[in-house]
């Protein structure tokens, strides 16, 4: 059964919809990701599941009730903010037991819970201590006990690492995805960066301009985009325009690509051939490889572990796509700028989206 | 059901939670609060301007007479003549002084900016006693100044110093907020020093300047002590109402006069509103604060400015002090307290004091949590638009309203024998009511900035931890906005200590408060005691103040340990 059951959910301001007849389950002990670029709905939405800005119409069922029209106290989650919203005046026990204390349980056993969740958390000294005294990563974790302690069925996580430097996010990413594996609770986190998504998420939602464009795991995300939105925004993607010509072949400047077969376009269809950089092969090309073009090397970017080539396909006035070239790659075929190859680009790998 | 409906699905009407039926119920609460002790007054006076003597309707009638009385029409262009000078020396006077104290390198710089606060702790007549004391009929330098003192110039140098502490910590605000890369970009650009003071400096205290004049200006034309004491013959606006109330008894002719003082004030208040909107935020986050180089000419020509003008606050202070102390004005000179003994001299003796401090510790303590909990409930309350803006407005209200039309509002509105609070008409309840509605906008304003600056998702985390809010109020929002508590509480102190203008149609012989009774005393002619009482005023509010100032340097520093890093 899904913990959580969204159902039509709009949200208006006005003339604006901030949110547009969104449906959306959720599995129990599941990871969610919330994706999408500043403005797209992600935390709008996020809030009317919390119930601190509630939707317009639509409901929401969690565990087969219905929360729809309940305030937030009355719904079941615990919550963490980009701000972390630790209180400044009280210590670190004290803001992870706020929540237990107004339980009315026993001050042995709210202080042994605290402990508890002050070890699971990695910071079982910090207890006396005042947020101020802590660094950004440790606060961090102190709000996720916090939200913890009343064992919530639900966790909800509002870009709970944005403002943490490069490092520190790095590893709390493991540190919480791990944390929410051990305890199993519904996990809802609302993030912009796609990195975090995919490496977190057991399903990601992509959300542009109110409306979901795509839900799938990481790699269904990343390799089989749904929409031109989502190829765009998750990973590095070249789009090039052409038209299909028949329902496997798209025609692109002069040159004609097979692909698989499109079932929702029609023949004539003005299209985007989408192939992401890291997917157009150079090595090894046997002579009747598929999508084969002679390009040359008109830009080089040392990118670190890998360098970002944009290659001008022959006999084109101005198609050109950015493919990554390992280092080995450079050294072994000699790469550099203005040096003529063959590439091939595999059907496999192309995607095709109504332009 | 209609096609049109079925469209669309149903909208969602959201259950409130106990926590914001509760807050709902606050904020109602609170503007009905907000209602009686500012609201009704007002609208009580602007009905009494429209009826005679026996309270029936006349319509324009008494608009219409005061307009073709000359003496009373000149009191309004006396009024406004008098305000338009004072803040035309006071806003240069005060922007140098705080232009040393922020730009130059003053020795003793704590000492001068002390210095020029004194005078927010002295009733307003103090001034004028000082100078009676000076240049009056038997006073030191008798003639000095080229005529009598009462009169248009007496009230002027009053009001110079009465103005001048809340001009300059205005202008010492918009001069601190300063970015030093606009004067190094400046400098770099080869500009000269006085058009760095012209395209830098002066530009980005403009809105200062425009508040500080605004302040300056309402303030002179709403104040009532100096012109009563030092006036003469000289009449303005704010003794034609005490005239007209207490010497005539003429309430629906007070009340015309008391509308007629409401319009500039309250036209002040506007332009103010309207400039600040204006304002944009000077300094980002990354601008980098100006600390002032040692520069000796500047810094030579600025010390002696400060030191010439503080002088001159010294002077006034200390000849009301002296005089306090001297036993025959101008015969005998050797000293005695015997002004002290208020007994001799007033029915109350010592009692207004003690009524000063009672009415003060209640203003502060009763205003200091309505205004601070108001403003919470406010804040913290969710949607509820309607409401809330008029408890906005209602809070802002007092700001544009001179303390004697407030006062004379009370009259009307608690006086009112069909009025079920009229119990409260000549108590100390209602002095005490009357000087926080006086002195709310301040004080709400105080507030509402504090509980801005603290994170907004409190709120959202409480709820989600089942906490309700008013558990979350006591245990965090309070102890941060500690500060600004505290300063609330002695802001009402003080102007409780101070307040002349609109508690003087309120008090009845046992609540006679020791500003009022000096405002008395000094009618009677025992100019000494007068003072004597003023200087007891100045000693307890300043020493009030200074323990803030320690309390907030010492006690919180060791309550508020979270506050270090």
């Amino acid at each position: 059964m899904s913990h959580l059951e969204v159902r039509n959910l709009s949200k208006r301001y006005g003339d604006f919809t901030a949110l547009g007849d969104i449906s959306l389950d959720i599995a129990e002990g599941e990871f969610v990701c919330f994706l999408g670029p500043s403005g797209c709905g992600k935390t709008t939405l996020l809030r009317a599941i919390a119930g601190l800005d509630p939707q317009s119409s639509g409901t929401i069922h969690q565990k087969g009730r219905d929360i729809s029209a309940l305030p937030p106290s009355k719904r079941d989650f615990g919550i963490v903010f980009q701000s972390y919203a630790l209180f400044p005046n009280l210590t670190v026990v004290d803001n992870v037991g706020y929540g237990l204390v107004s339980r009315r349980e026993g001050k042995a056993a709210v202080g042994r819970r605290v402990t508890e969740l002050l070890t699971l958390v990695g910071l079982p000294d910090a207890g006396p201590k005042y947020p101020a005294q802590l660094s950004g990563g440790q606060q961090q974790r102190v709000a996720l006990a916090r939200a913890l302690a009343t064992s919530p069925g639900l966790l909800l996580l509002d870009e709970p690492l944005s403002a943490l430097d490069a490092r520190v996010r790095l590893r709390l990413r493991h540190e919480i995805k791990a944390l929410q594996r051990t305890l199993g609770v519904t996990t809802i986190m609302v993030t912009h960066d796609q990195e975090e998504a995919l490496t977190m998420a057991d399903r990601i939602v992509v959300m542009n301009q109110g409306a979901i464009e795509q839900v799938g795991t990481p790699q269904e995300i990343y390799r089989r985009p749904a929409t031109a939105f989502v190829a765009d925004f998750v990973g590095s993607m070249n789009f090039l325009a052409g038209t299909l010509v028949a329902p496997d072949k798209v025609k692109v400047d002069g040159f004609t690509f097979d692909c698989t077969a499109q079932d929702g376009l029609a023949p004539g269809a003005k299209v985007a051939l989408c192939i992401r950089p890291e997917d157009v092969r150079v090595r090894d090309l046997p002579t009747d490889i598929a999508n084969r073009v002679a390009v040359e090397v008109a830009e080089l970017d040392f990118v670190g572990a890998f360098c970002r080539a944009t290659l001008k396909v022959q006999g084109t006035a101005d198609v050109a796509m950015t493919a990554d070239f390992s280092s080995n790659l450079i050294r072994d075929l000699g790469v550099e700028l203005g040096r003529k190859l063959d590439v091939a680009l595999p059907p496999d790998r192309l995607r095709v989206f109504a332009a | 059901m209609t096609l049109a409906a079925s469209n669309r699905s149903p909208i969602l009407r959201v259950a409130m939670s106990r926590d914001d039926l509760m807050m709902r119920l606050g904020v109602v609460l609170f503007a009905v609060v907000l209602l009686v002790i500012v609201g009704l007054p007002l609208w009580s006076l602007l009905a009494k301007a429209f009826e005679d003597r026996d309270g029936k309707f006349v319509g324009l009638a008494n608009y219409v007479s005061y307009f073709s009385t000359p003496a009373l029409f000149d009191s309004a262009l006396n009024s406004l003549h008098v305000a338009a000078v004072c803040t035309l020396i006071v806003v240069p006077l005060a922007f140098f002084y705080a232009y040393a104290l922020t730009r130059t390198v003053l020795p003793v710089r704590w000492l001068f900016q002390g210095i020029s606060l004194i005078p927010i702790f002295a009733p307003s007549l103090l001034p004028g006693l000082a100078l009676v004391y000076l240049f009056g009929n038997q006073g030191f330098f008798k003639g000095a100044l080229g005529g009598p003192i009462y009169g248009f110039d007496g009230i002027v140098i009053a009001q110079i110093f009465y103005c001048f502490p809340h001009a300059t910590l205005i202008l010492v605000t918009a001069l601190t907020t300063a970015d030093a890369r606009l004067y190094e970009a400046a400098d770099a650009l080869g500009a000269s020093k006085l058009r760095v003071f012209f395209t830098v400096t002066l530009p980005g205290a403009k809105y200062g300047l425009i508040s500080a004049a605004l302040v300056v200006f309402t303030m002179v034309i709403t104040d009532f002590g100096i012109a009563k004491v030092i006036g003469g013959n000289f009449n303005v606006l704010a003794t034609d109402v005490y005239k007209q109330v207490i010497g005539q008894q003429n309430f629906s002719m007070g009340a015309v006069v008391g509308m007629v003082l409401l319009a500039p004030a309250a036209i002040a208040f506007l332009v103010d509103r309207v400039v600040q909107r204006k304002q944009v935020a000077l300094l980002t986050a990354r601008a980098v604060p100006l600390i002032p180089k040692p520069k000796l000419g500047r810094d030579l020509f600025f010390t002696a400015f400060c030191t010439v003008v503080a002088a001159g606050i010294l002077v006034i202070l200390g000849m009301a002090a002296w005089g306090s102390l001297i036993k025959y004005w101008p015969y005998n000179l050797s000293l005695t307290l015997a002004n002290y003994d208020f007994t001799n001299f007033d029915a109350s003796g010592w009692d207004s004091y003690f009524n000063s401090v009672e009415m003060a510790v209640g203003a502060a303590v009763f205003g200091t949590t309505l205004m601070f909990v108001g403003a919470w409930l406010n804040e913290k309350t969710r949607e509820f638009y309607l409401m809330r803006g008029i408890v906005q407005f209602l809070a802002f209200l007092p700001m544009a309203v001179p303390g004697l039309v407030l006062g004379l509002g009370y009259i009307f509105f608690f006086n009112a024998p069909n009025n079920p609070l009229n119990f409260l008409y000549a108590t100390m309840g209602i002095l005490v009511v009357n000087t926080v509605a006086h002195f709310y906008t301040v004080g709400h304003l105080t507030a509402t900035t504090a509980l801005k600056q603290i994170d907004p998702e409190f709120e959202s985390v409480s709820a989600s931890l089942k906490v309700p809010v008013w558990r979350t109020f006591g245990r965090v929002t309070a102890p941060i906005c500690l500060p600004a508590i505290l300063d609330i509480a002695i802001y009402l102190f003080v102007n409780g200590m101070t307040t002349v203008s609109s508690v003087i149609f309120l008090y009845s012989s046992d609540t006679k408060l020791a500003s009022v009774a000096a405002v008395n005393i000094e009618e009677s002619g025992a100019t000494a005691v007068a003072a004597a009482l003023c200087i007891v005023i100045v000693i307890t509010s300043a020493a009030v103040k200074t323990l803030h100032v320690l309390a907030d340097r010492f006690l919180l520093g060791r309550l508020q340990a979270w506050r270090r890093r």
